[in-house]
């Protein structure tokens, strides 16, 4: 057994699983917000990061693109919500999956018709420096990592710690009780989509310097996400970071040890141990199993 | 024949034939070819993963615009039909069909994928429709035998895999290789080519393969390093190869650098993997680098930025991909040049079999394009290059890569 | 297609689903029923001389329509009828084409076995996958059949099984001639064919959703706990139904894979099965009659959008599926409920 090789496709694997992690938060906050998987998630993402690298070619600093395209993620989100989704809200949740998937295509198409698909380079304000001497995990990616924990916790606190922040559970929850409650449910919604726009808007201009920005970049790392969001419990923003983590180091060390199926078959292993830990787990590793009264 | 009463009308019935006989079989076409047009079909991923390729089709669509306006192929204007088929192979047969049956296109050009290609070849065999100048490098393409209508253009990835395999034996026979690889046709025909070529002579330690659904390839560097490789086989499309070569940088891994020619772009992978990073590695091409500045002021740079500027000021003037395009447009102009006003889908095929030391535009100087019956692989040749920092610097001759089974 | 209005109304309302008026209710003079048998027989001679009339170009691709049409009611019958959410069809699908292609090119055998094959490997394979996948429900089922979506080409791939599968280069299928020398072309006669083995199965979902084993799945849909209380064992039918849904979409796939011509991994993406998701909800959630529509739209959408736009495609497409949903949030079966209801009133 070589250790020594463990250890690195470890590191390498905590690099990888920062990505997923990070997106994978984006994934669990529209969900807190409304109980659904958005898979147009990754391409808003990706065009987010594509205004950044525009704003950047037009002369604007790295910070000021940065605050810039959150900002205007945020009022993208509300805006995609409160015009697309407004209109169809009593439509069966199927539908609203199928207009999930129209936006997937109408984003990505958009970007590539606007920027082409050659990739581009996307500078990262942490530098590539190497973090541990051997060039495994790079400044970058521990960057990548801190913000996405520091992200996790404005979150946590968000949830547990404010108003709006209950108010926004209550309205994903019990869109009824919260009404009468007095609070106004779809703009709660309409604020999770903005939030969920933001913290995408993040980790796509964390993801872009290490897999280089494409229309296409976020297609991989979405299924990942997905992967990553739902093992560690689509209720639990810290279960998806762990899971993000997970997935990226499992891989890695399937790809790399388990004989004759590893090496082709990296995804599969590390998608079928995702099941059986949900097969063990309904809920994911950390999420609250829901009971419902009969 | 017998010269008896009728021997005379026979004779006079004769000439007239052949009076007749050389009026009509000066104007010969089959349907998509008329006096005034000729049409001509495609597909191409402008959707889903591979939609990078996408300007190829559409340097195309240019290069016949600007022809159009030059006054079209003795007189005939080019037509050119594309659709996208978002390389999957399903729907490359529908297009395919779709252009042949219901368009009613002369013949299929640069239809771009293997996997698509190798879904339309027995239906384009059986309809007997030029499926000319297809845009992949596999290498079973030249097989006229068994495939009279199809014909490849791009230097095979075997020969390409060979051409490294004889470097190799010549300067680091002693080194051990490792291969990052795309996991399908493209890819596996590199590796089958290397491994053709260096039979057995150098051990390959290490073999992996990534999907296009790969985030990134980190973890496979990681790997080949740990491997004790000291000669690296990058076989990967311009986005991996940036990462793979970023990566390799970033831990410090310094191998003998092969890699394909499909990603040997300066300004669509080198650049953003890192110049400093990307200093020493090996490649082979057989057009023009754009961004090069030795050709800076060639005239048939010039030619070719011109049109760029003109007819297709969107694309990406640092990527190899418009070049590609214009290489193989004006191949096919010729081809249809020779044929004159015998426009049948047989006499297309024959003239692209019958192609001469044709040197078109954006072809490296010395390498010409030659076709013969028995012979369908148009360019064989390539020149082995190695990059400095700033450019490709040619190493050693103009090499062909000598043909395994067709 | 649907039961009768007594059994329906003791089933829990399933939420979207606009409810038909019972068939003895009148429009312009005809009972429903009557209606019914009316378009269905239109719908046959239609789709019989089809073919006559048009070129061989869109036989092929009406062909194609109808193999997506039936693997969107192999999904439509875990999906609609049995509230079981599956994004991994795509793999019964490719299960289903490689089981005809192998047996054809390898074998020999004659495509008209493979149908047979393909339906009871992926019955076996449907149930298997059911079995485990009891345990997890909505987001998490879906995250599961996505993975095995997913992972498919990834297996089609491995290298030890390319001596089957032809690895990434596929297999190349012969399509078949009509037989006994029917003046029929390869076209028309696999679009028969198709056709038949369609409407076969057609009517036995029709029959199976009406019987008491489609009120049973019904019933899981709409409410599990009162089924299971109601004496329904849950765990048998949930997996029944992966297993018939698999087989619906498995025939499917080999009929496909006859009509094309050719498979090969990438032909069977995760991509695939998001359009058979999309055709089902355009369609009709529940409705057997919406899965043609379906079938219709996922072929004919992508081509519609890009004559609008080469460039921008995707985009069109996105904003068509957008308009679908906005004017049929229930989809092309939702929609005709919804008039026939308001017509049928207005004649009381």
């Amino acid at each position: 057994m070589n250790w020594e090789l463990l250890l690195h496709q470890v590191l390498a694997g905590l690099a990888t699983g920062g990505i997923y992690a990070c997106i994978a938060l984006a994934i669990v906050m529209i969900y807190q917000a409304i109980d659904h998987l958005n898979f147009a998630q990754g391409e808003m993402a990706m065009f987010s990061t594509f205004i950044a690298w525009q704003l950047m070619n037009w002369g604007c600093p790295y910070w000021v693109a940065f605050v810039l395209t959150i900002a205007i993620s945020f009022v993208g989100g509300i805006a995609i919500e409160r015009i697309v989704f407004k209109p169809i809200h009593d439509a069966p949740v199927l539908s609203h999956i199928v207009v999930f998937i129209a936006l997937f295509s109408i984003i990505n198409s958009s970007a590539g018709w606007i920027w082409d698909y050659t990739i581009k380079d996307f500078p990262t304000p942490f530098g590539t420096s190497s973090l541990l001497g051997n060039g495994l995990i790079s400044a970058h990616d521990g960057g990548m990592i801190g913000v996405t924990l520091f992200l996790l916790a404005l979150l946590y606190l968000f949830f547990r710690h404010t108003r709006i922040g209950l108010a926004m559970r209550a309205a994903a929850a019990n869109p009824e009780s919260a009404r009468l409650a007095g609070i106004r449910v779809g703009w709660m919604v309409a604020l999770g989509w903005g939030m969920a726009a933001a913290i995408g808007a993040v980790a796509g201009m964390l993801i872009a310097p290490v897999v280089f920005l494409e229309p296409n970049m976020m297609l991989g790392i979405l299924l990942y996400g997905f992967a990553a969001a739902v093992v560690g419990g689509l209720t639990s923003p810290g279960g998806a970071v762990i899971g993000g983590f997970a997935v990226g180091v499992i891989e890695n060390i399937a790809g790399t040890f388990i004989p004759y199926f590893g090496r082709e078959l990296k995804l599969t292993i590390a998608l079928v141990l995702i099941v059986a830990v949900l097969l063990v787990k309904p809920s994911g590793l950390f999420g609250r199993r829901v009971v419902s009264r009969v | 024949m017998h010269f008896y009463r009728y021997g005379l009308m026979a004779t006079v019935a004769l000439g007239v034939a052949a009076l007749a006989g050389t009026a009509v079989a000066q104007k010969k076409y089959d349907t998509g070819a008329t006096d005034t047009e000729i049409k001509i079909g495609n597909t191409n991923p402008y959707s889903g993963p591979a939609s990078a390729y996408g300007t190829i089709g559409k340097t195309i669509a240019a290069y016949f615009k600007m022809l159009n306006e030059q006054g079209g192929i003795n007189g005939r204007k080019i037509n050119f039909i594309s659709y996208d088929d978002g390389y999957s192979p399903p729907k490359t047969v529908e297009q395919a069909r779709k252009l042949v049956e219901s368009d009613e296109v002369l013949f299929l050009f640069q239809t771009l994928g293997t996997p698509p290609n190798t879904a339309i070849q027995k239906y384009m065999n059986a309809k007997k429709v030029p499926q000319l100048f297809v845009a992949t490098g596999a290498t079973k393409w030249g097989d006229p035998q068994h495939f009279p209508w199809t014909m490849g253009w791009q230097p095979t990835y075997q020969a390409e895999g060979h051409i490294y395999a004889k470097y190799l034996l010549e300067h680091h026979p002693h080194g051990k290789i490792g291969i990052l690889y795309q996991n399908d046709d493209y890819g596996k025909d590199y590796v089958k080519g290397l491994k053709d070529g260096l039979a057995g002579k150098m051990p390959i330690v290490a073999e992996l393969p990534y999907e296009t659904t790969d985030p990134t390839v980190d973890s496979q560097i990681v790997s080949l390093q740990a491997s004790g490789a000291d000669v690296f086989f990058n076989v990967t499309t311009p986005k991996f190869a940036a990462q793979a070569i970023k990566k390799a940088g970033e831990i410090g891994w310094k191998p003998i650098h092969l890699l394909n020619n499909v990603s040997q772009s300066v300004g669509a992978v080198l650049k953003p993997a890192g110049l400093d990073y990307s200093k020493g590695i090996l490649s082979t091409y057989y057009l023009k680098d754009p961004t090069d500045p030795q050709w800076k002021n060639d005239p048939d740079y010039k030619a070719w930025l011109a049109f760029m500027e003109k007819y297709y000021p969107e694309g990406d003037r640092n990527s190899t991909f418009p070049v590609t395009g214009y290489a193989v447009t004006q191949t096919l102009v010729q081809v249809l040049k020779q044929c004159g006003d015998d426009l049948t889908r047989a006499n297309v095929m024959k003239q692209a079999a019958n192609l001469k030391n044709l040197e078109v535009g954006m072809l490296l100087p010395g390498i010409k394009i030659n076709t013969s019956p028995t012979d369908w692989y148009p360019i064989k040749q390539m020149q082995m290059q190695q990059f400095d920092g700033q450019r490709w610097v040619p190493i050693g001759p103009i090499l062909s890569g000598e043909l395994s089974g067709s | 297609m649907e039961a009768p209005a007594a059994i329906e109304a003791t089933a829990a309302a399933t939420p979207g689903v606009v409810r038909l008026p019972p068939a003895q209710a009148v429009i312009a003079g005809l009972t429903l029923a009557r209606w019914r048998q009316l378009v269905i027989g239109v719908g046959i001679i239609v789709a019989l001389a089809l073919p006559f009339g048009v070129k061989n170009f869109l036989v092929f691709q009406l062909t194609l329509a109808v193999v997506y049409a039936l693997a969107i009611l192999g999904l439509n019958l875990l999906t609609g009828f049995n509230g079981q959410f599956s994004l991994g069809h795509s793999a019964f699908y490719a299960i289903g084409a490689y089981t005809a292609a192998i047996m054809m090119d390898h074998w020999d055998i004659a495509y008209y076995w493979t149908v047979p094959t393909a339906g009871v490997i992926c019955l076996v394979s449907g149930f298997l996958f059911g079995l485990p996948a009891l345990r997890l429900e909505g987001i998490y089922l879906a995250l599961a059949t996505f993975a095995l979506a997913v992972a498919t080409p990834q297996i089609l791939k491995f290298s030890p099984l390319e001596n089957w599968t032809g690895g990434v280069q596929g297999i190349v299928v012969i399509k078949p001639d009509a037989p006994f020398g029917l003046p029929l072309n390869s076209d028309q006669w696999v679009y028969f064919f198709t056709l038949a083995v369609t409407a076969v199965l057609y009517l036995c979902a029709v029959s199976l959703v009406n019987s008491r084993t489609g009120r049973a799945m019904k019933a899981i849909r709409d409410n599990p706990i009162a089924a299971g209380a109601m004496g329904v064992n849950v765990s048998l039918y949930k997996s029944l139904t992966f297993g018939v849904s698999a087989l619906y979409t498995g025939i499917a796939g080999a009929l496909g894979a006859v009509v094309a011509g050719f498979v090969a991994p990438d032909s069977f993406t995760f991509t695939l099965s998001i359009q058979l998701f999309v055709g089902l909800v355009v369609g009709g959630v529940g409705s057997i009659p919406g899965t043609l529509f379906g079938g219709l739209f996922a072929l004919f959408a992508p081509n519609v959008a890009e004559s609008v736009s080469k460039g921008l495609a995707g985009a069109v497409y996105g904003v068509i599926l957008i308009l679908v949903i906005y004017v049929m949030p229930s989809g092309a079966a939702g929609l005709v409920r919804l008039i026939v209801s308001k017509l049928a009133r207005s004649e009381r």
